[in-house]
């Protein structure tokens, strides 16, 4: 019986959320009701990191700060700024850990250098077996 | 293919392993460091988050005092632990602003009637727009900020007791 209770009153049990109580902001989760501006505010969206759901973006997470982060988003490029300005404003205060998109830094040359390094090797082997099974 | 090439995979893999390991153990730091360190406090402008407590602006960091900035919340579970910190570098005379992130007046208020309030002003970032800009990812989050409105250190996560020292040298260091 006391376990029964026990259960029953966990499942009533509200779970102690680490949100607020004040609703998403305007354009949290609205569109903007120009199509290209939306179109560049949700390309934008989904190349910015959450910074709460670390892993996801800003336009698939469901935390606050992602709503009020795609609401910054949303109200500049409605005003007329630049996603590339946006995104650079916003690497001024998170550093680039907040951009999905690899930049040109020294930390990244590995990333770039990567494909044609495979590229290379996978040739070199290629070629090998190739010759090896034209000598056989 | 020679012997030292047939191993290269089987390496790979236990340095894989390794590494997957070894994060389990040890997880990485979750945090993100603000980069507005070393810069002036953005310019903003907040309506008073209370009434009877004036709001905040970026000109009221900047008095020539060096003063604390922290970024909480009535709905912030860790903020509760750090009120008393808080309280407690203010009676030992620090001055301390607020900026109150996606917040009412009545849950501050209950929120101080429960923990006290050691904050000279108080701004209303109801949509994060002034946390976003200084950088900060999550409350609560507190500020060391010099007398020109430089921002010299930030505080990620609740203050704790054993912060206190370093905190009053560190307004000390950058009078």
């Amino acid at each position: 019986m006391k376990r029964i209770a026990l259960a029953l009153a966990l499942a009533a049990a509200s779970p102690a959320l680490g949100d607020s109580n004040l609703p998403p902001a305007y354009w949290a989760n609205r569109q903007l009701p120009d199509p290209k501006q939306e179109e560049q505010a949700q390309a934008l969206m989904a190349e910015l990191r959450c910074l709460v759901c670390q892993g996801q973006s800003i336009a698939d997470s469901d935390a606050e700060l992602a709503g009020d982060m795609r609401d910054l988003v949303r109200r500049r490029i409605a005003a007329g700024e630049k996603p590339n300005t946006i995104r650079s404003w916003l690497v001024q205060r998170y550093g680039s850990w907040i951009s999905y998109k690899p930049t040109d830094e020294p930390a990244a040359w590995p990333l770039w250098l990567a494909p044609l390094a495979l590229l290379v090797a996978g040739g070199w082997l290629a070629r090998r077996r190739i010759r090896l099974k034209a000598e056989g | 293919m020679s012997r030292g090439l047939r191993l290269i995979p089987i390496i790979l893999l236990l340095w894989l392993v390794a590494g997957l390991a070894w994060r389990l153990v040890k997880p990485g730091d979750t945090a993100i460091p603000s980069q507005m360190v070393e810069r002036s406090v953005p310019s903003f402008q907040l309506p008073a988050a209370i009434p009877g407590k004036p709001g905040l602006a970026s000109p009221d960091l900047a008095t020539g005092q060096p003063r604390l900035l922290n970024i909480f919340a009535s709905w912030c579970v860790p903020c509760v632990g750090e009120a008393p910190v808080l309280r407690e570098l203010q009676q030992r005379g620090v001055r301390i602003d607020a900026i109150a992130v996606r917040d009412t007046p009545g849950a501050l208020n209950a929120f101080f009637a429960r923990h006290g309030n050691p904050y000279e002003r108080i701004g209303a970032d109801r949509h994060s727009e002034v946390q976003i800009a200084l950088g900060s990812a999550g409350v609560p989050e507190t500020f060391v900020i010099d007398g020109k409105g430089v921002i010299r250190r930030q505080y990620i996560g609740p203050l704790s007791a054993s912060n206190i020292p370093g905190v009053l040298r560190e307004l000390e260091e950058v009078r």
